[in-house]
């Protein structure tokens, strides 16, 4: 298939020929005309750009918003793009989401509006009547410098809690998505340059070792950047966001497997029924719209070392399954990273699935994520710590942090100071020196090397107070526990 | 023609009216500059910049740049014929680097292509060849090179030095308060459309319509009557578009003289945080005298601020930074020493507050050092130094504040927000808490409104009544999401007693009221609304004749409510009025103009009266902070904020607590980071970080102060741009607060990122 079909308001879109790394934002403001859509950053952090993708979910439609900035245009085949002249026609009355925004005064410049209507509009169309907290995650992709967003949120309450969601579209619009479904490979080409999204595992398997160069691509939340900050023309694109094996989530007795391409928002339910601890960290990852798009499989195939999964997956022991051709192999994930940028992916192979095990009873998990705003930040440092305790010794203890060295990695010679000691403050403190041989973080933008080196020390001390009864200890904590 | 719907109930001021484009932004369906349906022909436009801080040019090579694909056309300095200077006061703007670039970013060319990545792609294959010099790129830096790009002023009342001597107890130190980038969602933008005879037609995002103009004009070598500027609204300002976006515009018109076609520049985000300017970086010495009761018997002040490599407007911020380091409080002996740093960095502008927060941030440190060397409560210090009404009421610039509502105010937020009780609850907490500690802090705002530079404080307006009834409104304010234009309206309708929908609000244009002020220094309603008042009142004196004549009743007893004009018992609709008006030949059009009164300043002496009048506000912030890691969470702010009558109550809750949430986010999370070859390497949300709805408390308790402005500003309003924005001052002393129970006194630099809490904490452990 060399043209793409997505649904539009209602009607189907077929649209062939154009760059393969167009993004979807430029496609609406350029080619449909359609400017409600702003571009407030081009890197999927300020949500001006935030548009909601239908798809076809246990027959029904399910929309989720997405930053339609550094998402390829490739990327909505088979899919319905909504965007915020799609609510409302220009001589009908507004949505319900538009109206409370109104009434709330919850626009003042107006430049981040359409990208908050859509993100509302999303919360509006699947969920429940959100809390305050549920309201804050919704809009924590979505910046506004003007109204210091009260009156927004005020109106995420008045339009979830009023107003009846059903939308007489729906129906039609499953229609339409059933009719459109991919069943091929999408290629498309331009000027020597190719966008190819296969549909099977043994499709992508092919491709990957016949293109090697080849940039793979889940949610496109780095990738998109190349493109839209570092103007970097890519050859060839495999998209795996149709690859119908990569997406599966498995449950079994002792361990989850998450494929590659499972989206953060897919894998969060699942991976906080065992393991709850994870739940908060991911709530901070990115934003909504990063997480509807960006998948855990992105964020370990990259290789960066400061990627917020990674030194949790660490801790809780996962391993990943590497494919290449026909063959599969397994991995720790702690061995997957060998230097800064530098994986132990050979040519040809790319990430399968994603291991995690289940916890055992008496090991206690926690994660933390240090950077200088709670949400949509990427971390200072970022910890995952695990440790296991029998008969008042430490038998086991897993200190993983990102940010401190060019690699997610553990403290190897903190935790083997610890290993047989009671688990204790006066323990850990005679430990926590070590934590210099373990590494020797850098200074930048985010945080001096000093900041790093004592917020990573205290957090082990951390570990150590709120896994010794005093529970949760932090400052949100205590703001979520406010009257 | 289609009649427009009567109205039913007149919508006029004091009322909380909606923006007016409200509905527009909620479709997405208001247009900004790159919203505008593209000319025939457009090219689009991009800056290459300098990689370097501070180097002379050897050779520059634009060869690449002009053979990329799809380039039409390639500009740097020896291109431009008339002028390369855009220095909105004094000069040290160019347009493009000429032989010298002084920081990394600074424009060097410009390129137009078909589409924005092939400009883009094509300005990154210039080849230059720099021979670096020394770069001076901080305050401490340029302190001890005595490296200043104006020269340093000193603002003296009293004997300081001798007071200080004299005092019962004396304290020193100095602390560091950051700079700020304006992030306004939209980022720089222009369209400039070539017409006839050369003239040209610039869409800008501008606060500064008439400035783009001049300075198009200028570079272009044409005279003003051949440039427009037109601004229908910007995505955010916050004077970050002031002077900053006559460069976009510029570059645009060039391209566009050098090739015939229309250009369009819009920066990329990361271009726009590089190349311009943002608000000044302070470092702040203080020495001060104060007795048993806290009060200040002497202060000296260094306020040092980093301009950045040219003066823009560097001269006013700074001295407005001098007269806020008052703030509320009377300073009988004090010594303000202010140096203004020439860096090779990019020059620092305008941002809300204008210097003001800066200076208000060396007072209230100040404050709470006192009240902690003596162990009383920061409030009680503040209390004790308010000016008073009668007495002790002259600021140091030798202004008499004769509005002062602090003292009632502040009385009334301390027992509207239950300070006294919720004190004792920090405490408490403290006490039991090791791991997190709580702070508590109320700091007042006195903000002086007027622009310091007298001949700004005018405005023109301009209003036609058309056959139908209905109204077109064009002033010389721009809109930028403060909800200046509907206020305007308000005013108008009613001054003519008609429903607000009966006012077409139009683009701010250079062709329709000239020579405009920028729209800056809160003063967007003041000025604006007092001149579209005066036209408005033209007419209606014009269709009251009329009327009076008609009715057989003098013309003072014609009134103008509900779309009607009365008189005698007798009634005629607007529009019909309007109609007969125009059969007796009467001028339905008129412009009116204001200049704001009793201002009186000697800016060479610092002397005077630099300010209509003042508006006044305080805030109590309560805080948490994590000891073992430095994260910070605000539990709850109270506001009370002095608005005077309100001229749009919904209006200005939303600049109160927006500007609030600005003023936090400077002093918490926004953090500014240079390397040590001058790059800024914070210059995308991706690393700049400006709160975010989560950041906000969720318990904000924000009311707006009963009280008319004593002086006759527009239907005794107060303006409320920029004032608030100093509200967010109490987060950054309830943090101050935090750390001191958890550490005891220590310096404290804003912002109180949470490694800054961290450091300040275990530095005295």
């Amino acid at each position: 298939m060399d043209r793409i079909r997505f649904v539009i308001d209602g009607e189907v879109r077929t649209v062939e020929r154009f760059d393969p790394t167009r993004t979807v934002l430029e496609y609406l403001r350029e080619t449909e005309g359609r400017c409600g859509t702003k571009e407030g950053c081009a890197e999927g952090d300020c949500g001006a750009c935030t548009v909601a993708l239908g798809e076809l979910v246990d027959g029904a439609v399910r929309h989720r918003a997405v930053n339609a900035c550094i998402l390829f245009l490739g990327a909505i085949d088979g899919k319905e793009l909504v965007t915020v002249e799609s609510l409302a026609k220009p001589e009908a009355p507004a949505h319900p989401v538009q109206q409370a925004l109104v009434e709330c005064h919850g626009s003042q410049c107006g430049f981040c509006t359409p990208g908050f209507v859509m993100s509302l509009y999303a919360v509006w169309r699947e969920g429940d009547a959100p809390t305050r907290s549920g309201i804050e995650q919704a809009l924590a992709g979505n910046l506004c410098r003007c109204t210091g967003y009260r009156p927004i949120v005020a109106a995420a309450e008045r339009a979830c809690a009023a107003s009846d969601r059903s939308e007489s579209r729906r129906v039609a619009t499953a229609e339409q998505l059933r009719a459109i479904r991919p069943t091929e490979m999408l290629a498309i080409e331009q000027n020597g340059r190719r966008f190819l999204a296969p549909t099977g595992l043994d499709e992508l398997a092919h491709l990957v070792l016949a293109h090697p160069d080849a940039v793979l691509l889940a949610g496109g939340t780095d990738v998109g950047l190349w493109v839209t900050k570092q103007q970097r023309r890519l050859p060839t694109v495999i998209y795996l966001g149709r690859v119908a094996g990569l997406a599966d989530l498995a449950v079994g007795t002792d361990r989850i497997e998450i494929g590659a391409g499972v989206t953060y928002t897919d894998a969060m339910p699942v991976l906080a029924k065992y393991h709850p601890e994870i739940d908060g960290l991911l709530r901070r990852l990115g934003s909504v719209q990063i997480r509807n798009a960006g998948t855990i499989g992105g964020n370990i195939a990259n290789g960066s070392p400061i990627g917020d999964s990674l030194p949790a997956l660490i801790a809780l022991g996962a391993s990943l399954v590497l494919r290449r051709g026909p063959v599969e192999r397994t991995l720790p994930l702690e061995d997957y990273f060998l230097a800064y940028r530098k994986t132990a992916l050979a040519p040809g192979e790319f990430v399968a699935r994603i291991r995690v095990p289940m916890a055992a009873a008496d090991t206690r998990f926690r994660t933390y994520k240090i950077a200088k705003r709670f949400d949509q930040d990427i971390s200072a440092v970022c910890a995952g710590f695990a440790v296991t305790i029998r008969a008042d010794r430490v038998v086991d203890l897993r200190l993983a942090f990102g940010g401190m060295a060019g690699i997610p990695a553990r403290a190897r010679a903190c935790e083997q100071a610890l290993i047989g000691q009671p688990w204790t403050q006066a323990a850990v403190l005679a430990a926590l020196p070590l934590l210099t041989q373990d590494f020797a973080p850098l200074s930048d933008m985010r945080a001096s090397a000093d900041y790093r080196a004592r917020v990573a020390a205290n957090l082990v001390r951390k570990f150590q107070i709120e896994t010794s009864g005093a529970g949760p200890v932090g400052v949100l904590a205590l703001a979520e526990a406010q009257p | 023609m289609n009649a427009l719907p009567e109205p039913a109930i007149p919508e006029t001021v004091h009322r909380a009216i909606a923006h007016d484009s409200a509905d527009k932004h909620v479709r997405g369906a208001a247009l900004y500059v790159d919203d505008i349906p593209e000319p025939r022909d457009l090219l689009h436009a991009a800056i290459g910049w300098s990689s370097r801080a501070h180097a002379r040019i050897l050779s520059l090579d634009l060869a690449a740049v002009a053979a990329a694909p799809g380039v039409v056309a390639v500009l740097a300095a020896r291109d431009l014929t008339a002028s390369n200077d855009i220095g909105p006061v004094l000069p040290g703007d160019p347009v493009f680097a000429d032989g010298l670039v002084e920081y990394h970013g600074q424009s060097i060319f410009a390129v137009a292509a078909d589409c924005v990545g092939a400009a883009r792609r094509a300005a990154r294959l210039a080849r230059v060849e720099y021979q670096d010099l020394p770069a001076v790129l901080t305050i401490e830096q340029a302190l001890a090179d005595e490296s200043y790009i104006l020269p340093t002023r000193i603002l003296r009342r009293g004997d300081a030095a001798a007071a200080l001597a004299g005092a019962s107890r004396r304290l020193k130190g100095r602390f560091g308060v950051g700079g700020q980038d304006h992030f306004y969602l939209e980022g720089q933008v222009a369209m400039a459309v070539p017409g006839e005879d050369g003239d040209m037609l610039i869409h800008s995002s501008t606060q500064h319509p008439t400035e783009v103009q001049h300075l198009v004009a200028k570079v272009l070598g044409l005279p003003d009557h051949a440039v427009v500027t037109e601004v229908r609204r910007m995505g955010g300002g916050f004077g970050g578009k002031e002077t900053q976006a006559a460069i976009v515009a510029c570059v645009a018109a060039l391209l566009a003289r050098r090739t015939g076609r229309p250009v369009k520049l819009r920066l990329d985000r990361d271009d726009d945080m590089i190349l311009t300017g943002k608000r000044h970086d302070f470092l702040i010495d203080y020495d001060v005298g104060f007795g048993a009761d806290g009060r200040i018997a002497g202060v000296e002040f260094m306020l040092a601020s980093r301009c950045g490599m040219s003066p823009d407007l560097s001269a006013s911020i700074n001295d407005r930074a001098m007269f806020h380091a008052d703030n509320c409080y009377f300073l009988q002996n004090v010594t303000i020493v202010s140096h203004r740093c020439k860096t090779h960095t990019v020059s620092n502008t305008a941002f809300r507050g204008f210097g003001g927060p800066q200076g208000m941030m060396a007072i209230e440190y100040v404050m709470d050092e006192i009240a902690r060397d003596l162990g009383l409560d920061p409030l009680e210090v503040r209390k004790a130094n308010f000016y008073g009404t009668t007495e002790r009421n002259v600021t140091p610039y030798g202004m008499t504040v004769e509005d002062n509502i602090i003292p009632a105010l502040v009385a009334e937020l301390e027992a509207s927000s239950d300070y006294a009780a919720r004190r004792a609850a920090v405490d408490e907490f403290n006490r039991t808490s090791p791991w997190l500690k709580k702070g508590l802090a109320l700091t007042p705002v006195k903000f002086g409104i007027s622009f310091t530079a007298k001949h700004l404080n005018q405005a023109g307006a301009l209003v036609h009544v058309y056959t139908d009834g209905s109204i077109q409104l064009n002033h010389g304010g721009t809109e930028m999401g403060q909800g200046l234009f509907v206020k305007v309206a308000q005013v108008v309708a009613e001054e003519l007693g008609v429903a607000l929908d009966r006012v077409k609000l139009t683009a701010t244009s250079t062709a329709k009221v000239p020579n405009t002020s920028p729209t800056a220094a809160s003063s967007g309603a003041d000025l604006n609304g007092k001149a579209a008042q005066a036209a408005a009142r033209t007419i209606r004196e014009r269709l009251a004749d009329l009327a009076a004549a008609r009715f057989g009743v003098p013309a003072d007893a014609i009134t103008f409510r509900d779309g009607q004009v009365s008189g005698g018992g007798q009634v005629i609709a607007f529009p019909d009025l309007v109609k007969a008006a125009y059969f007796a030949r009467i001028q339905l059009s008129a412009t009116g103009f204001y200049t704001t009164p009793r201002l009186d300043w000697n800016e060479a002496t610092h002397q005077g009266r630099p300010f209509f009048y003042f508006a006044y506000g305080a805030s109590v912030s309560e805080v948490a902070i994590d000891v073992l890691t430095g994260e910070t969470k605000i539990l709850r702010v109270d506001i009370l904020h002095d608005c005077g009558r309100s001229l749009n109550p919904a209006i200005d809750l939303g600049q109160v607590e927006g500007g609030f949430v600005q003023g936090m986010g400077w002093l918490t999370t926004e953090e500014l980071a240079w390397d040590a070859a001058g790059r800024l390497t914070t210059h995308a949300p991706s690393t700049y970080k400006i709160p975010t709805a989560s950041d906000v408390p969720r318990d904000f308790r924000v009311a707006l102060y009963r009280g008319d402005n004593r002086e006759d500003a527009i239907y005794r309003s107060k303006a409320v741009g920029e004032p608030p924005l100093m509200l967010g001052i109490s987060v950054f002393h309830a943090l101050k607060d935090a750390v001191a129970a958890a550490a005891g006194p220590v310096r404290f630099d804003a912002p109180a990122t949470p490694e800054r809490v961290l450091l300040a904490i275990e530095a005295n452990r």
